[in-house]
């Protein structure tokens, strides 16, 4: 175990929000030394050095991770990890914490997503997520897949509209089971056929990447069953990027996997590899059920 | 679902095509983001503008309520008229007539006034409450027959309202309310230093007049603190003891959720239909006098109990379980949890709520009116069952008086009550932060 | 004996029960060492002795002077001559009223007439009489039954379950008081009300156009019919409550999520407070500032632009009423907006949108069960305030939906019917409580509704 720990307290006073610069991967300022590759070929996303305060938290340190096009990607690890504090950095929503101080460097195809320039609206529009527990809108079934195509002015007239609603419901799944009640409201649904609602209302906006933070903790094994098949379609379009609790949930959907310990990203790399030839004691650990 | 399959490319498109719509659709949202703060801007900015225009336009009537007009005479106790007899009998003396002092020291001062009408206009200028003044000096001490003094005593309130530049000099004598000629009097008093603005105890220290420069507050904060004394002493006890049963006691049925509802909704009735119940119970049923600072604290009470309950329940729920199941654990019986662990540490919240309580009860003046406490009361109330008023319809009783002097005490009137309110909420707000407990 | 002598007694009574019952207690066991063999501890004893004696003997005393007075008047009445009993009663309440004057002291006895003074003497030894017997038997209520609990002490005696029942059925009647309350205020609001309606049909006061309830005094005055149709009245109530909620609920709404959802916290803890002073203010102040500060300067803007606003407007009442409502609208619109739960938002803001959208489009719809609670609540509070309507409001009723003119409110009305001396029974006093049958059915239902809606919007959320 290496912890350097000297540069945490001047990037936290950075006068921009974020470190300047990268440093190369697998060096990090602070914090562990993640073990496993972290680049990929064909990124859609990419982040180095990425550290979360919360106040007077230091909640991720130094995080660099690569997430590819069509692969999903599985972030697991002890709760209180910071997992889902990293998803949050992916479509800025900590900025809507006030307290929260975000550093380092995230791109999106290339694109810094903390740069000034970068419209928070256009980030998250590209970059959709999907909750822990379901989170419909009170509103109807119809009303909650159009709430993101309406504010985003994607379609031209009614017509259009309800062909995203009902492409987006059936990329869902849901469309067998909604259509004649698309007039109903969206928190009438059950358990299951609520968060696949929620996966369509992100699908809707046409996103590049989608953030999954433990879609499926919430549910039955049934419903999570038909998630994790519905996850497995989308992965043919979208780069998914998802937060469980479960590790043979990330066993059964994901290519690649991200061991997170006490803010520290531990060990990247195949999801095969993890489960079958951790590298890192911690990451053993975990998967042998030691903790967590 | 192979058929909505769109194929990489397609999804890419469409990817594409959303950002660029989005793109397009910014400006107008931004737009309409900034349109949409500046409304709530401009709400708080306008209840900020009422709050500072309402207090500022109280205050500017009322802050001069601190000092009135008095005019500096020099009264000479003519034995001639206080006692002619010269026998010091008291109830001569009391019964003398000092307003003839009054006058003939004015006239000394203005000795060229000359005819009937001139001269009442001159006698005009002091205030009728001089004489009483002069009588209680002479009562408390019979040697002063005889002797001169120089007194300050009230001024008439046009002359007050003159010298506190409420009467503009320049409107034409018969739109001023003061003569030319009074005018010139009071200039060569104030040359004199004979007239001038001191400390206004008169106000502080009276009840209620129908000269204006002699109203004071203090027979209507007498009335609030009796109706008020009588309100706390029914209310607390009965608030806090029916909280106590309903949190910590009362099994969840019918009758409890009907008490409940009950509660819930006479906090919402307005206080008028109170003064009803006050008048066809205490007053038609029972038989107690109208007007008295009794039935008004009753009235008082029904109407703030349930703010009383509603408090000192927040205040009980406040306090952890565990408390109880350890005292209980101790085998210490319900009853005896409750007094001896529950109550002292429920009571400053349940004492917040009170005074809470108290300052709306303080503010209330509509079911008062119903039970008569809308008289006019010179005297100071010595007790529960004296006809008496309370501040807040002192202030409505003055503000429907037509003469301009009143809009002063009315203005005072309310500062004093403002200010009584400031202390019972500053009182809630310390004692809370002083009690608080986070568990 | 006077009644405060007479309660300081029973009270002092109590405590010496207090003593002996203690006393008797550990005697019993054989002093402070044997109270191991008492079922309770001794001071249970005497305080179960002492509410014995006190609770009883105190309540026959209330009881007593509940019905005293009506009693000794009637004997008075009884005495009297057979001419004055046969008086309407408006008058024989004023000859009692002379001799009620005369114990008082309040007039001279050679005022009175000798009837009168007659009277007041025999009511003078009445009441001496009722006050001696009231203490006779107050006190030996109080020794009997405190003396009989007295005898009952043994060791064995359950003394502190007796003693927490007696609390705790204490602790029942008060919370009983709201149930009273309630039942107090319909039966005599609606007693009278229907007394009134005896008078005056039920339709003609519901549907009628003209309210003018000056009786005639005299058979030939002019113009006084006295009409109770309170049609012009709840028009009246209700124009200058739509005023009020239209000033009171948009300002009051988005100063709300302003504050909530827009200022930065330290704003918020400095504002919030400041707009909260509005609703401490006693109503008699806005009813000052309606009247001589806002009536006056809408009158003179209006003579400044042509218009002819009257100084009793219902604009200048109904503007005041509404900032009153304000706080009251923006605390309760916080609690609704704060209630909205983070993962709605996030849902919102993870589809990209902005905070306008998210709070129009997401948290607004999702509040706005409580919200229009809570603008009911407001409403209620607008129909039944007093002071500022009978401060700033005319007193003529008129049927008409402009508000520059003046128009009168029910709540008005109640009062002036009812301010003054008037006879009890005059249809003109009665119509007051029709007026606030009226008034508590409607706020009543209003209120139930609102606290119910929001109820089941808290539960939603919870």
């Amino acid at each position: 175990m290496v912890f350097v720990s000297s540069a945490e307290a001047s990037i936290k006073t950075a006068p921009a929000s974020r470190a300047s610069g990268s440093a190369p991967p697998e060096r990090t300022a602070a914090g562990q030394r993640t073990v496993g590759d972290i680049t990929v070929k064909n990124p859609v996303i990419v982040c180095r050095d990425v550290n979360v305060y919360y106040g007077d938290k230091h909640a991720i340190r130094n995080v660099s991770l690569d997430i590819a096009h069509n692969e999903v990607i599985a972030m697991i690890g002890p709760s209180g990890c910071g997992k889902s504090t990293f998803l949050r950095c992916l479509n800025r929503l900590n900025d809507t914490i006030p307290t929260a101080l975000v550093s380092g460097a995230i791109s999106l195809e290339g694109q810094d997503i903390y740069d000034k320039r970068q419209d928070v609206v256009q980030l998250r529009a590209r970059v959709g997520m999907v909750f822990q527990k379901p989170n419909p809108f009170p509103k109807s079934v119809y009303e909650n897949v159009a709430y993101g195509p309406r504010i985003h002015g994607l379609a031209a007239d009614r017509t259009e509209l309800d062909e995203i609603v009902q492409t987006s419901l059936q990329r869902a799944g849901l469309w067998e089971e909604v259509k004649d009640r698309l007039e109903q409201p969206g928190t009438a649904l059950s358990g299951g056929q609520q968060q696949r609602l929620c996966i369509a209302r992100t699908i809707a906006v046409n996103p590049e990447v989608i953030l999954m933070d433990e879609p499926c903790s919430a549910l039955d094994p049934i419903a999570t069953a038909r998630i994790e098949d519905l996850i497995d379609e989308l992965k043919q379009n979208y780069a998914i990027c998802i937060v469980t609790h479960s590790m043979q949930q990330a066993a059964r959907v994901s290519q690649r996997t991200a061991y997170f310990h006490l803010g520290d990203l531990i060990e990247v790399g195949s999801t095969d590899q993890i489960f079958t030839n951790p590298r890192h004691k911690l990451t053993e650990d975990y998967i042998t059920g030691r903790f967590g | 679902m192979s058929d909505t399959d769109l194929g990489p490319a397609a999804v890419e498109n469409a990817a594409k095509r959303t950002r660029r719509l989005v793109e397009k659709s910014l400006k107008r949202r931004y737009r309409a983001e900034r349109r949409f703060r500046a409304y709530g801007m401009l709400a708080v900015a306008l209840g900020l503008v009422f709050v500072g225009f309402l207090f500022s336009s109280i205050i500017s009537t009322g802050w001069t309520i601190f000092q009135q007009s008095y005019v500096q005479l020099d009264i000479r106790y003519d034995a001639e008229v206080v006692d002619p007899a010269g026998e010091r009998d008291e109830q001569a003396i009391s019964t003398a007539d000092y307003s003839a002092l009054i006058k003939a020291a004015l006239r000394e001062r203005f000795p060229d006034v000359e005819g009937r009408s001139e001269r009442r206009s001159l006698y005009g200028l002091a205030s009728d409450a001089g004489q009483f003044e002069l009588r209680e000096r002479v009562m408390a001490d019979p040697d002063l027959i005889g002797s001169t003094q120089t007194l300050w005593l009230l001024a008439d309130d046009r002359v007050d309202l003159l010298m506190k530049g409420k009467i503009d000099r320049d409107l034409p004598e018969d739109q001023r309310g003061l003569s030319d000629q009074e005018l010139g009097w009071i200039d060569s008093l104030l040359a004199n230093g004979r007239l001038d603005l001191r400390f206004n105890r008169a106000f502080f220290t009276n009840g209620d007049s129908r000269e204006p420069e002699q109203a004071g507050v203090w027979g209507a904060v007498v009335g609030s603190f009796f109706t008020l004394l009588v309100t706390l002493l029914l209310s607390f006890p009965i608030g806090v003891a029916a909280a106590v049963y309903l949190e910590e006691f009362a099994p969840r049925n019918r009758v409890t959720d009907f008490i409940e509802v009950n509660i819930n909704n006479l906090a919402a009735v307005p206080s008028i239909v109170f003064g009803l119940l006050g008048l066809a119970v205490f007053i038609q049923l029972f038989g107690l006098p109208r007007s008295a600072p009794v039935v008004g604290g009753l009235v008082l009470t029904l109407m703030t109990l349930p703010t009383i309950i509603i408090a000192s329940r927040a205040a009980l729920k406040g306090v952890p379980p565990s408390i109880r199941e350890a005292a209980l654990g101790m085998g210490a019986s319900q009853v005896q949890t409750v007094a001896h662990h529950v109550l002292p540490l429920a009571m400053p919240g349940m004492l917040t709520g009170a005074i809470i309580g108290m300052a709306r009860a303080l503010g209330e003046s509509a079911p008062l009116l119903m039970i008569g406490m809308v008289a006019f009361i010179v005297d100071i109330p010595g007790g529960l069952t004296d006809p008496s008023t309370v501040l807040p319809v002192q202030v409505y009783l003055w503000a429907d008086s037509p003469e301009r002097a009143f809009l002063e005490r009315t203005s005072g009137a309310i500062l004093v009550l403002l200010g009584f309110l400031l202390i019972m909420n500053a009182t809630a707000v310390i004692l809370r932060q002083k009690f608080e407990r986070r568990w | 004996m006077q009644t405060s002598t007479l309660v300081l007694l029973l009270l002092i009574l109590s405590a010496a029960a207090y003593r002996a019952g203690r006393f008797r207690s550990l005697s019993l066991v054989g002093g402070l060492r044997g109270a191991r063999n008492l079922h309770s501890l001794p001071g249970y004893y005497g305080l179960l002795t002492a509410l014995w004696c006190a609770i009883p003997s105190l309540l026959i005393l209330a009881l007593w002077h509940a019905v005293d007075g009506r009693i000794v008047t009637q004997m008075v009445v009884a005495g009297m001559s057979s001419e004055t009993q046969a008086l309407p009663p408006g008058q024989l309440s004023l000859v009692l009223n002379d001799v009620r004057n005369l114990v008082a002291g309040a007039i001279p006895p050679e005022m009175a007439s000798l009837e009168v003074q007659a009277a007041a003497e025999r009511y003078i030894r009445l009441d001496s009489l009722s006050r001696l017997a009231a203490a006779v038997v107050c006190l030996s209520i109080a020794l009997g039954v405190g003396g009989a609990v007295w005898l009952r002490i043994s060791p064995n005696l359950r003394a502190r379950n007796r003693v927490e029942t007696i609390v705790r059925g204490a602790l029942i009647a008060c919370s009983t008081i709201a149930i009273f309350t309630t039942v107090g205020i319909v039966v005599s609001v609606l007693f009278e009300a229907i007394r009134f309606f005896q008078l005056v049909p039920v339709t003609e006061f519901l549907f009628g156009l003209q309210w003018s309830p000056q009786l005639a005094i005299r058979a030939d005055q002019v113009g006084s019919s006295g009409a109770f149709g309170a049609v012009p009245l709840f028009t009246g109530t209700l124009l200058i409550a739509g005023i009020a909620m239209l000033v009171a609920v948009p300002v009051g709404l988005f100063s709300a999520i302003y504050l909530a959802e827009y200022a930065a916290r330290r704003v918020r803890a400095v504002i919030k407070p400041v707009l909260e002073v509005l609703a401490g203010i006693p109503t008699v102040v806005y009813g000052f500032f309606a009247a001589l500060v806002v009536g006056p300067m809408l009158r003179q803007s209006g003579e400044g632009i042509g218009l002819d606003v009257s100084s009793e407007s219902a604009l200048a009442a109904g503007l005041v009423m509404g900032i009153m409502i304000i706080p009251f609208v923006s605390s309760l619109a916080d609690d609704m907006i704060t209630a909205v739960p983070r993962s709605l938002r996030d849902g919102s803001y993870g589809l990209g949108a902005t905070q306008s959208e998210t709070i129009r489009r997401v948290v607004f719809p999702a509040a706005l069960p409580g919200i229009v609670g809570g603008v009911l609540l407001a409403i209620s509070r607008a129909i039944g305030e007093t002071m500022i309507v009978v401060m700033a409001a005319g007193l003529g009723a008129n049927l008409t939906a402009n508000p520059l003119e003046a128009v009168t409110t029910v709540t008005t009305q109640i009062v002036t019917l009812l301010v003054g001396d008037q006879e009890f029974d005059s249809p003109k006093t009665l119509a007051a409580f029709a007026l606030g049958l009226v008034l508590f059915l409607a706020t009543l239902s209003l209120n139930i509704i609102a606290l119910h809606v929001v109820r089941k919007y808290r539960e939603q959320y919870e």
